[in-house]
C-alpha cells in the first residue's frame, strides 16, 4: 500500500531532477529485502506518470539480493528471505544488502 | 469531508492539537523541506543522469531532524506499532494512569480518521496530538515533526507515538525515534512475527497483549515467543493484559530504565 506514496516521491525526485524534459527512461533498484514491491510500482508508476513529462517513460526495475552477515560467527551469506539461519544455526543476521530502494539513472530526451 | 474545517478532502495528512483545537492540513506545507536545486544545463540532447537517489532520503533526513530536536530536549520518542486493534491505545492509557506525571508522557496519536484515540488519551490525563493520514497507511518523519512542535513536550520526558494500525508500511519509515515497541495480542495468531517479519526483527520491545484471553483463543505464546526471537534474538518480550493489568511491571520497568538500547 505504500507503494503509491513511494511512486510520487520517486515521480517528483525525477521529474525535478529532468527539469521540464521529457523523461524517456527510469532505473530503480529494489532490493529484495526491501518490503516494496517491484509490480506495485510498476503498476502506480505508469498511473502516477499521466500527464506529466514522465509519461510513457519505460521502467527498469534492477533488484539486488540480500546478502547478511551472521553476529556469531561472522560468516557471511546470500539472504532469501527476512527469517534465515546462518550454517551455524544462529538467526542473528545483520542485514548488509537488499534493502535497497533507490532511483540509479534517468534518461531525458 | 474533513469533519473540523469542512475542506473537501478526507486524504490528506491533518493534524489536530487536542489542547488548543489547532487543526492543519500537513500536505499544504509539508513539502517543501528538502528539495533540489532546479539549474539549467543549456544542452537539449538526449541525456541519461546518474541520480544514485535513496527515496525515503527525504524522510530519513526529516526523522534525523526529529532525532536531533528531542536529543536537545532529552525527550525519548517510542514508536509504538500494531496491527489494528491490538490494545495499543489501551495499554497507552493504563501506561498514563500509572507512570504519566513520572515520565512527563505526551503523545502523539496516528488514525487514518477520527480523533477518537485522541479523546481518549486525552481523557486519561495526557496531552496529546492526533494526526489523521487520510488514505496514508503509517507516519512519516515530517507529520511527526510538526506534532512535536505542537506538543512541545518538556525537557527529559517521553513521547510515545502512536502509529497507524498496520504491520507492514510503518517498518519502512523511521520517525526519529530512539526505539520501536511492536503490539501483538493473543486474538491475532501465534504466527504474526513470521507473517511480518520486517517489522518485528527491528523492535526493541515486543509486547504481547490480552494474555487474560488466553483461555479462550488457541494461541501458543512459546510458539510466538520463538518466532519472535529467531526474527529478533535481541528483543525483550513483554506478555501483558493492558485491560486486567497482568505483567505490565516490567513494561513500566523498562519505560523507567529508558530503555533502550539503541534500535537494531
Amino acid at each position: 500500500m505504500h507503494e503509491l506514496g513511494l511512486t510520487q516521491e520517486i515521480l517528483e525526485i525525477v521529474t525535478q531532477r529532468a527539469q521540464e524534459r521529457k523523461v524517456t527512461r527510469v532505473v530503480l533498484e529494489i532490493g529484495k529485502l526491501s518490503c516494496v514491491l517491484p509490480d506495485a510500482i510498476r503498476f502506480c508508476f505508469d498511473l502516477c506518470a499521466q500527464g506529466t513529462i514522465a509519461e510513457g517513460a519505460q521502467l527498469e526495475i534492477i533488484q539486488p539480493p540480500g546478502r547478511g552477515r551472521c553476529r556469531q560467527c561472522g560468516a557471511e551469506f546470500d539472504l532469501h528471505a527476512a527469517l534465515a539461519h546462518c550454517v551455524c544455526g544462529s538467526s542473528d543476521v545483520e542485514w548488509l544488502g537488499g534493502e535497497e530502494l533507490r532511483i540509479k539513472t534517468m534518461e531525458i530526451a | 469531508m474533513c469533519a473540523h474545517c469542512g475542506c473537501a478532502d478526507g486524504t490528506e495528512s491533518t493534524m489536530t492539537n487536542l489542547q488548543t483545537g489547532r487543526h492543519v492540513h500537513l500536505d499544504s506545507a509539508g513539502r517543501e523541506y528538502v528539495h533540489e536545486h532546479a539549474h539549467s544545463h543549456g544542452h537539449e540532447h538526449a541525456a541519461i543522469l546518474r541520480l544514485e537517489h535513496d527515496v525515503l532520503l527525504k524522510n530519513d533526513r526529516l526523522a534525523e531532524q526529529n532525532r536531533g530536536w528531542l536529543d536537545g530536549r532529552g525527550v525519548r520518542a517510542i514508536n509504538l506499532m500494531s496491527s489494528p486493534g491490538a490494545g495499543k491505545t489501551t495499554l497507552l492509557e493504563r501506561t498514563i494512569g500509572e507512570l504519566g506525571p513520572e515520565l512527563g508522557l505526551r503523545v502523539i496519536e496516528g488514525d487514518q480518521a477520527t480523533t477518537r484515540d485522541g479523546e481518549r488519551i486525552r481523557a486519561a490525563g495526557c496531552n496529546v496530538v492526533q494526526i489523521n493520514t487520510g488514505a496514508g497507511c503509517h507516519l512519516e518523519a515530517d507529520m511527526v515533526g510538526r506534532a512535536l512542535r505542537q506538543l512541545d513536550p518538556p525537557r527529559d520526558s517521553v513521547v510515545m507515538i502512536e502509529n497507524v494500525g498496520n504491520l507492514v508500511c510503518p517498518a519502512m519509515f523511521d520517525l526519529g525515534e530512539r526505539s520501536r515497541v511492536v503490539v501483538a495480542s493473543v486474538t491475532e495468531g501465534d504466527d504474526k512475527p513470521l507473517k511480518y517479519p520486517y517489522i518485528f526483527r527491528r523492535a526493541s520491545v515486543i509486547v504481547l497483549n490480552k494474555i487474560d484471553l488466553l483461555p479462550h483463543v488457541d494461541f501458543q505464546t512459546a510458539a510466538f515467543e520463538q518466532a519472535a526471537l529467531e526474527l529478533n534474538p535481541r528483543a525483550l518480550i513483554f506478555q501483558i493484559s493492558a485491560r486486567r493489568g497482568d505483567g505490565l511491571a516490567a513494561w513500566y520497568q523498562w519505560l523507567r530504565a529508558d530503555g533502550d538500547r539503541a534500535m537494531p
